[in-house]
């Protein structure tokens, strides 16, 4: 989903050069558009095949509808009940919702993936020790852990904390966040020449300032891709676990509510997946926003 | 972009995360509190099987109408999810009461949870095998050969009773299809016959628009084979008690009656009155189309009403019928669903009659006898 977001650097450049990466990416856009629409008009109506395994889809309005049903569907009622908002406000809301959890995974897990690499950085037995939990921590299946965390979570009440279901969403969120910040972290804060290091050294500077003045800043051109994953990881993880618990409020949980409606109102099932898209877009844009305030740090970006 | 605009442009942007994080964080919805002092009301949860929908329209009744309040409950229903196992959450203590299919149950009652079908809701299966009248299949034996779709996940069961009582080889007879949630694996033509229930996927082809007649598919285009007629049905929706806690605890046995009974009062307002019901349903959050949810609380209906022993009393051939076939039918991996008879705990009539005799006495109809089913137009879309 970053892919799609232009770059932004602070170096000056021509309104020209400036603008075109905003030109291009709504070229992109108008292209995939052009493609779904061209491949419905002129692909079988069978979908493509090799062998017996389907490669493009089916071209029907069931399989593909036309992207012009679908923004038509955002401007109905979701339900002919009486009172039942536009879909496109149903959706915005929703997304609202996934976002502000995504955001408070992503704030979680930035934190602890943060934390583990200092420490891991810092004492080297804590790096033996901690890293392979930490690769190993990414293979346990979501479906797995989603229920687990939520009858956990269930159990917590401190005076009058009360553990609530929006917060196993959060945990989720932030377990598939935490990682690449504490890679790419712990890879950024290793990253100082011998050099810098040794003149660091050689002002007497402790390990913490050293910390605060070296090797936070040189990790920057590390972090910033991997706070842009943890964004991505995060919103994909909060749509998951949404539809994993069944939490109420999201597009995770409307894609698979109106998933019934999938063969009678085809367009409807596309709404939420604008909705996750949009989120993901947001998510990505913000951090991208957060690069402008570490912008002197941030000589180039190496991916993590 | 100069210094301050960017220092603005990041404060904004800050400002805007904050605000969305704390826009998560008041979202307190159904959260019950663990006790109710004030009114006097003891917290009940209910977990379903699956998010708001008719299906469970009686319970959204009683709520709405007050029964369980009548009964001194407080009941929050706790909807299901994709990984969610509402017995599992009913073994943790999470929840109360827990609706599941009986099948689905079975299994984890031999693996040691211990739980006990107090009340059998629904009396009949909505699980059918649907397909388009020029495939010429009309019952079981005409599967042999065909592209047959399956839900998997425990809801296969009496589409391979019926197949295999019915002879048909459902190893290398037939080619199984995985369905997905919608039916356009079915209306595409990759499955001759798709699992469908009554209440739900059945009426979502009705609610599609024929691409050769430019109009809604109708009942007369498809076949339907009902596992109720072909003698391979299994129980479904039951309402699930704890079996330690009604055994230890006397105010959990009286609470389960009380609970069962305003259960029940919910199911008879939601026979005599399908429209309000559907629209209570709505209103508790579900999305579901208009027609559609109205078709569901309809069909629903249809599985409880009338009933042949008083609604939620279980039937001994039935559970036996059951359990018999959860012991003998393999599903595709060759597995059943249990391998002993379940314990005798694993169902009990004795809370169910209490609340049917309790419901009499207020004159409530719990056989429904004279029960007369709507006829529902289903829209397109369900809308």
């Amino acid at each position: 989903m970053t892919a799609a977001v232009p770059s932004l650097s602070l170096r000056a450049k021509s309104t020209n050069a400036r603008v075109r990466p905003y030109v291009f990416g709504a070229l992109g856009l108008v292209l995939l558009a052009l493609v779904w629409e061209a491949y419905k008009a002129v692909g079988p109506a069978e979908g493509v095949m090799i062998g017996d395994i389907t490669v493009l889809p089916r071209t029907s309005d069931i399989a593909m509808p036309h992207l012009w049903t679908m923004w038509e569907r955002l401007g109905e009622p979701v339900t002919s009940a009486a009172g039942s908002p536009a879909l496109w406000f149903a959706v915005l809301q929703a997304a609202g919702f996934t976002l502000g959890i995504a955001a408070v995974g992503w704030l979680v897990g930035v934190s602890v993936g943060m934390l583990l690499a200092i420490v891991m950085q810092r004492f080297r037995t804590a790096e033996s020790a901690l890293l392979p939990w930490v690769v190993l921590s990414q293979t346990v299946p979501l479906i797995a852990i989603a229920p687990l965390v939520k009858r956990w979570g269930a159990q917590i009440e401190v005076g009058a904390f009360d553990w609530e279901d929006w917060m196993s969403v959060a945990l989720i969120a932030s377990y598939l966040a935490f990682f690449p910040v504490s890679i790419g972290a712990l890879r950024g804060l290793g990253s100082p020449d011998k050099a810098h290091l040794e003149l660091m050294h050689s002002y007497a500077a402790g390990w913490w300032s050293t910390l605060l003045r070296l090797r936070l800043p040189a990790s920057v051109p590390y972090l910033l891709p991997a706070l842009r994953l943890a964004a991505a990881n995060a919103v994909i993880g909060t749509v998951v676990a949404e539809v994993s618990i069944g939490l109420r409020g999201g597009v995770g949980r409307m894609m698979v509510e109106f998933a019934s409606a999938a063969s009678g109102d085809p367009a409807k099932p596309w709404a939420p997946i604008f909705g996750a898209v949009l989120v993901g877009l947001i998510a990505a844009g913000v951090v991208i926003v957060l690069g402008l305030f570490v912008g002197r740090y941030r000589r180039g970006e190496v991916s993590a | 972009m100069n210094h301050s605009k960017r220092i603005l442009l990041s404060a904004a942007s800050m400002a805007a995360a904050t605000a969305i994080i704390l826009s998560g964080c008041s979202s307190d919805t159904e959260s019950g509190d663990a006790d109710s002092a004030d009114s006097g009301l003891t917290s009940v949860t209910l977990q379903l099987q699956w998010v708001a929908q008719a299906q469970f329209a009686g319970y959204y009744a009683a709520v709405d109408q007050g029964y369980y309040e009548d009964e001194g409950l407080d009941v929050t229903i706790a909807e299901g999810g994709g990984d969610i196992v509402p017995i599992d959450a009913l073994a943790s203590g999470d929840a109360d009461y827990a609706i599941s299919w009986v099948p689905k149950v079975l299994g984890s009652i031999e693996q040691g949870t211990n739980v006990t079908n107090v009340a059998q809701i629904f009396e009949r299966s909505g699980t059918t095998q649907i397909s388009f009248k020029d495939a010429g299949i009309e019952s079981a034996a005409d599967l042999d050969g065909k592209n047959v779709g399956s839900w998997g996940y425990g809801n296969e069961w009496e589409l391979f009773a019926g197949m295999q009582q019915a002879g048909v080889d459902t190893t290398d007879g037939i080619t199984l299809v995985q369905q997905a949630f919608d039916m356009n694996g079915f209306l595409a033509g990759d499955i001759d016959a798709a699992q469908a229930m009554t209440y739900n996927e059945y009426a979502q082809v009705l609610e599609t628009v024929n691409p050769e007649t430019g109009e809604l598919y109708t009942a007369d285009d498809l076949n339907v084979i009902d596992w109720n007629e072909e003698g391979t049905a299994m129980l479904q929706d039951a309402i699930w008690a704890d079996t330690e806690k009604l055994e230890d605890d006397e105010d959990y046995a009286a609470q389960t009656v009380a609970f069962i009974k305003a259960s029940i009062k919910g199911w008879a307002y939601v026979r005599d009155n399908a429209e309000e019901s559907a629209t209570i349903v709505t209103a508790a959050g579900s999305t579901l189309g208009t027609s559609h949810q109205l078709w569901m609380a309809n069909e629903v209906n249809k599985l409880i009403w009338p009933s042949t022993n008083g609604v939620g009393v279980i039937d001994e051939s039935a559970w036996a019928q059951t359990v018999a076939i959860a012991l003998d039918t393999q599903n595709e991996t060759g597995t059943t669903i249990i391998t002993e008879e379940p314990p005798a705990t694993a169902y009990s009539n004795e809370y169910v009659e209490q609340a049917i005799a309790e419901l009499e006495e207020e004159g409530v109809d719990v056989m429904g006898t004279d029960f007369a089913a709507l006829t529902v137009t289903l829209e397109e879309g369900g809308n």
